[in-house]
C-alpha cells in the first residue's frame, strides 16, 4: 500500500532537514523517493510537524524485574486502569503498565522503537515472551553481561578472545542487542553482602576490578563489531559524591581505540552525577560531567530525568536498591540471580518538597542543557525508575522552554532552588534538537540504520504532531507543545497508520531485533562449561537458549565479528 | 434532597462513583439520571438502575432506599454533604472522602472509609474487612476523620492509619491497626489476634477481651482512664502496652484489666 504525507514541516536531523515543507512517500513498509499520488492514501500534514518515529534507548518494559514490580504494586494499578475497546485490550498500570498498555501508550506519543535495557540472561525466555506481547513497537533487549562469571573469569585470565566468544554466544542465545553492564563487580560482590565503592576495588574471588571489566568488555564490544557501544550503569550509582567515580569511569575508557565513534553509553547519568559528601550536603555534579563530555567524543548518555510522581524503581543494581530501602523503608524486593547479576525493586515517590529529589530533577536538566552537542544526549526517564515514560512530553517541554522549567522550579524546595544551576541556563532546545534527543540521536547511537530518519530506504516509521512550528513558539506556548507531543496526530509504523489524534486505529505487532553474530569459527562450549551449568545454574545448558520459535516476529541483524 | 431507589438487587457489581453530593450538586434530575455507571463490563446510566427523585433544589443530601450491596464506590472522594443509605452497602464506601457525612442503616462491605482524609462515616450494622485501610499494597492510610461502627468489624481495619478516630462498638477481627502510625481506635467489645502488629504510633483501646497479645509488646503501666476524643474517655483500668518493639514502635495498646485476667501475668513486670 502506498501512503503520501503531504506538506508537513519535516524534521529529519540525520538527513539535515530542519523544518522544510516536503512530502514523505511510503511504499509498503519503507520510505521511497515518490509514489503515484492517484493510487496512494494521502495524509494532509499541512501545518503539522513530521518527525521520524520515536526511539527509546532505555526503558524497562519487560522481563523478570518488571513483572515482579507489577506484582509488588497492586495499588499502582488500582489508580490507573484502562478498559478494553473494540480495538485495544484492557490493561492497568501507572508506573509499570501491562504489556499491551505499554505498547499503546508509547504509540500514542509517536514512538515506534524501544529498547529494554536489562535482561538477566536467565530470564531471557520470559523477557522475550513479554516483548512478544508488546504491540505497536519494534523492540530489542540488552542482556546483563557485566557480572557474568564467564566474563569475569576470562577477563581475570586476560583472555579477551575467549571472553568475546562467550559474549557472542550469550548475545545470540538470549537474542540480545547490546552488552549491558550494571555496577560492574558490585553485583558479584553483592552476592557476598558487599559492594565495590570505586572502579579500583577488588571483586571478591576473581581478583579483578571494575576498571578491568569495563575496559575488557569495551574491547570485546569492538572485537565483535556490535552496533551499540557498551551500555553502562556506573558504580556507586545513587550515592552522593559519585560524580567523581563517573568521571573516572569515562576517563578509563578514553584510551579504547574507536575510530572516532563512541565507546560507552552511560545510562541514566542523572543518578551518577551527584556531588557532596552526604545527603545533607548533596548538590549537583552536572557541571563537571557536562564539561568532560563536551571535551570528549567517546561518551553518549541518556538523562534518566526525575519526574515528581509516585513510581517504582527497578534495577539490576541490588546494593543500590538496598540503600533506597534503608532511606525509604518501603516494601522491597531483592534477588541474586545465580552467576549473572542481581536485582531489586522498591516503590519511590519523588517529591518537589524533598531537597534531594528536587536537586535530582535539576541535575537531569542541567546535564541535558549543558551538553552542547545534542547527539550525545538522549531523553529518557529510565522508565520507571525516575518516572513513567508517559511523562516524556513534560520533560521535552522543560528542555524546550525556560518558562516551563521555571514554572516547576518555583515550586521546588527552597534549599534546592538555591543549589540549582538552572536559573543561569538560558538554552532552549529547538524542534530540530528535540528530534535528535528523542529519535535520531538514539537511532544513531544504536546504529539502527533504518530507524530515526526519513530518508529513502528507512523504515516507514513516522510520527506527526499537531503543532505548527511557524505559528507556535514552543518556548512560550509550552503547554500547546506538551499537548501535541502527548497525543500524536498520526503514528505510522511500518507503513500502517496506527494512531490518529491520540486514538489507536489498529493494533499491529512489532519486530524483535537481535544480533546474529558471525564469528570466524563456530563457538564451542566445552564440557567444562557444561559441567558448570549443571553445578551453578538452575537451568540446564540444553534448556538455556531462547530458541527461534520464542520470538513472534524475529528480525535478526547479521554482524560479522572479528573473532 | 435526592432519593435513589434501586429497581432490583443486582447480581453483578455496579461501580457508581458518581453517587456523590459533589457530583449531584447543581444538576437537574435529568442530568443526574444520565450520569454513567458500570454494571459488570457494561456502561449504563444511573436512571437505568435507580429510580431518581429530587425533592428540593440544590440540596447536598442523598438518600438511598434499598439494598445496594453490589454498588461500589458510593461517596468516592466526597468533600461535603450527606449520604444516607437505608440498607446494606457495597465496597469502597466513602473512599478518599475528605468531608461530609455518610450514614448506613445496615451493613457495609470491605474498604469502607478507605484512605479517608476527613468527614464522618456511621455504620449502624457490621462493617467488612479493611475498614479505613488503604488499597492492598498502598501505604496511604486514614489521615483524618471519624468512623463509627455499631456492629462488628472484619479483619485488617485501620491499616497504616495516620490520624483520626475509629470507634467499634462490637467485636473486631484480627490485624486491627496493622502498621498504624497515629490516631485512635476504640474497640468496645472483643478484639482479634495480632492487634497493632507493626504499629509505630497511635493508640488502640480494647474494652473487651483480647485473646492474646503480640510478644513484641511490653507492658508499661496500669491506667485508669483513656482519652478517646475531647470530652470522651474510656473507663478502665487498662494495662498499657508499648510497641511494636520489632519496629522500634511507640504505639500504645490499652487492654481492659477486668476482662482480661489471662494478662495478669504481665503485672510482675511492672
Amino acid at each position: 500500500m502506498n501512503l503520501l504525507i503531504k506538506n508537513g514541516f519535516v524534521y529529519d536531523p540525520i538527513n539535515e532537514i530542519n523544518g522544510e515543507i516536503m512530502d514523505i512517500a511510503i511504499r509498503n513498509d519503507k520510505i521511497v523517493e515518490s509514489v503515484p499520488e492517484r493510487t496512494s492514501k494521502i495524509i494532509d500534514a499541512s501545518g503539522l510537524t513530521v518527525f521520524p518515529g520515536g526511539v527509546d534507548i532505555h526503558t524497562h518494559i519487560a522481563g523478570g524485574e518488571v513483572n515482579t514490580g507489577r506484582l509488588v504494586r497492586p495499588e499502582d494499578h488500582e489508580k490507573d486502569f484502562v478498559r478494553k475497546t473494540a480495538i485495544t485490550r484492557s490493561g492497568v498500570g501507572y508506573s509499570i503498565p501491562s504489556t499491551f498498555t505499554t505498547g499503546y501508550r508509547y504509540s500514542r506519543m509517536g514512538y515506534t522503537t524501544v529498547m529494554n535495557p536489562s535482561m538477566a540472561c536467565l530470564e531471557a525466555k520470559h523477557t522475550h515472551e513479554e516483548l512478544n506481547d508488546i504491540p505497536m513497537l519494534d523492540k530489542a533487549t540488552y542482556p546483563l553481561l557485566g557480572d557474568w562469571w564467564l566474563v569475569l573469569e576470562n577477563i581475570a585470565k586476560g583472555d579477551l578472545e575467549a571472553c568475546a566468544r562467550y559474549v557472542a554466544w550469550m548475545l545470540e542465545i538470549t537474542k540480545g542487542y547490546a552488552i549491558k553492564i550494571v555496577n560492574p563487580g558490585g553485583l558479584e560482590s553483592w552476592g557476598f553482602g558487599r559492594n565495590v565503592h570505586s572502579i579500583d576495588d577488588q571483586v571478591p574471588n576473581f581478583g579483578i576490578t571494575p576498571r578491568e571489566i569495563m575496559c575488557g568488555l569495551a574491547k570485546v564490544n569492538k572485537m565483535l563489531n556490535l552496533p551499540h557501544t557498551i551500555h553502562l550503569h556506573t558504580n556507586n550509582l545513587g550515592i552522593p559524591g559519585n560524580y567523581a567515580t563517573t568521571l573516572e569511569t569515562m576517563k578509563c575508557l578514553e584510551s579504547i581505540p574507536s575510530d572516532g565513534k563512541p565507546v560507552v553509553h552511560i545510562t541514566h547519568l542523572q543518578f551518577s552525577s551527584f556531588a557532596g559528601e552526604d545527603w545533607g550536603s548533596f548538590r549537583s555534579g552536572a557541571g563537571e560531567i557536562a564539561k568532560y563530555i563536551n571535551n570528549h567524543d567517546h561518551v553518549t548518555f541518556d538523562m534518566g530525568q526525575i519526574v515528581f510522581t509516585d513510581t517504582t524503581t527497578m534495577t539490576a543494581d541490588g546494593p543500590f536498591e538496598y540503600t533506597l530501602y534503608q532511606l525509604s523503608g518501603h516494601k522491597w524486593v531483592n534477588t541474586d540471580i545465580e552467576t549473572e547479576t542481581s536485582g531489586g525493586i522498591i516503590p519511590f515517590h519523588y517529591k518537589r518538597k524533598n531537597p534531594v529529589n528536587a536537586i535530582q530533577w535539576s541535575i537531569g536538566l542541567e546535564l541535558a542543557l549543558m551538553t552542547k552537542n545534542p547527539w550525545k544526549v538522549f531523553m529518557t526517564t529510565d522508565h520507571p525508575n525516575a518516572g513513567p515514560f508517559t511523562a516524556y512530553p513534560k520533560i521535552l517541554a522543560w528542555l524546550a522552554s525556560k518558562k516551563a522549567r521555571m514554572a516547576t522550579f518555583k515550586r521546588l524546595h527552597k534549599k534546592a532552588q538555591k543549589k540549582s544551576l538552572l536559573p543561569s541556563i538560558d538554552r532552549e532546545l529547538s524542534l530540530y534538537d528535540i528530534a535528535i534527543v528523542t529519535r535520531s540521536g538514539q537511532a544513531k547511537a544504536l546504529d539502527l540504520k533504518e530507524k530515526g530518519h526519513l530518508g529513502v530506504g528507512a523504515d516507514a516509521d513516522v510520527a506527526i504532531f499537531n503543532l505548527n512550528p511557524e505559528e507556535v513558539d514552543i518556548a512560550n506556548k509550552y503547554k500547546t507543545f506538551r499537548r501535541a507531543f502527548s497525543n500524536a496526530a498520526y503514528t505510522i509504523k511500518a507503513g500502517k497508520v496506527l494512531v490518529k489524534d491520540g486514538e489507536i486505529l489498529q493494533q499491529s505487532d512489532g519486530k524483535t531485533i537481535w544480533l546474529d553474530l558471525q564469528t570466524s569459527k563456530e563457538i564451542e562450549i566445552s564440557e567444562e562449561i557444561k559441567r558448570k551449568f549443571r553445578e551453578y545454574w538452575t537451568v540446564e545448558y540444553e534448556n538455556y537458549p531462547v530458541s527461534d520459535h520464542y520470538i513472534k516476529h524475529s528480525s535478526p541483524l547479521t554482524i560479522k565479528a572479528d573473532v | 434532597m435526592i432519593v435513589l431507589t434501586p429497581f432490583k438487587k443486582s447480581q453483578y457489581p455496579i461501580i457508581a462513583q458518581c453517587i456523590n453530593p459533589d457530583v449531584f450538586q447543581e444538576k437537574s434530575k435529568e442530568e443526574i439520571g444520565n450520569l454513567p455507571v458500570w454494571i459488570g463490563n457494561k456502561k449504563r446510566r444511573l436512571v437505568d438502575l435507580f429510580k431518581v427523585e429530587k425533592n428540593s433544589a440544590n440540596s447536598t443530601s442523598i438518600t438511598i432506599n434499598g439494598d445496594v450491596t453490589q454498588v461500589r464506590r458510593i461517596g468516592w472522594g466526597m468533600t461535603q454533604g450527606e449520604i444516607v443509605v437505608n440498607g446494606n452497602v457495597g465496597m469502597h464506601l466513602g473512599k478518599k472522602m475528605s468531608g461530609g457525612k455518610i450514614v448506613v442503616n445496615g451493613n457495609a462491605e470491605g474498604w469502607a472509609g478507605s484512605e479517608m482524609k476527613g468527614g464522618l462515616i456511621e455504620i449502624k450494622g457490621d462493617a467488612g474487612d479493611y475498614l479505613g485501610s488503604p488499597y492492598r499494597g498502598s501505604t496511604v492510610g486514614m489521615r483524618k476523620g471519624k468512623i463509627v461502627v455499631d456492629g462488628n468489624v472484619g479483619s485488617d481495619a485501620a491499616v497504616f492509619m495516620k490520624s483520626g478516630t475509629i470507634r467499634i462498638r462490637g467485636n473486631a477481627g484480627p490485624f486491627i491497626g496493622f502498621r498504624m502510625t497515629g490516631g485512635v481506635i476504640h474497640i468496645e467489645k472483643n478484639a482479634g489476634t495480632r492487634l497493632g502488629a507493626c504499629m509505630i504510633g497511635g493508640k488502640i483501646v480494647v474494652s473487651g477481651r483480647l485473646e492474646n497479645i503480640m510478644p513484641t509488646f511490653a507492658i508499661e503501666r496500669l491506667k485508669g482512664k483513656v482519652k478517646i476524643e475531647p470530652g470522651d474517655k474510656a473507663v478502665g483500668p487498662f494495662y498499657v502496652f508499648l510497641g511494636d518493639l520489632a519496629e522500634n514502635g511507640r504505639g500504645k495498646l490499652f487492654v481492659s484489666k477486668e476482662k482480661n485476667p489471662q494478662l495478669s501475668q504481665y503485672e510482675r513486670f511492672l
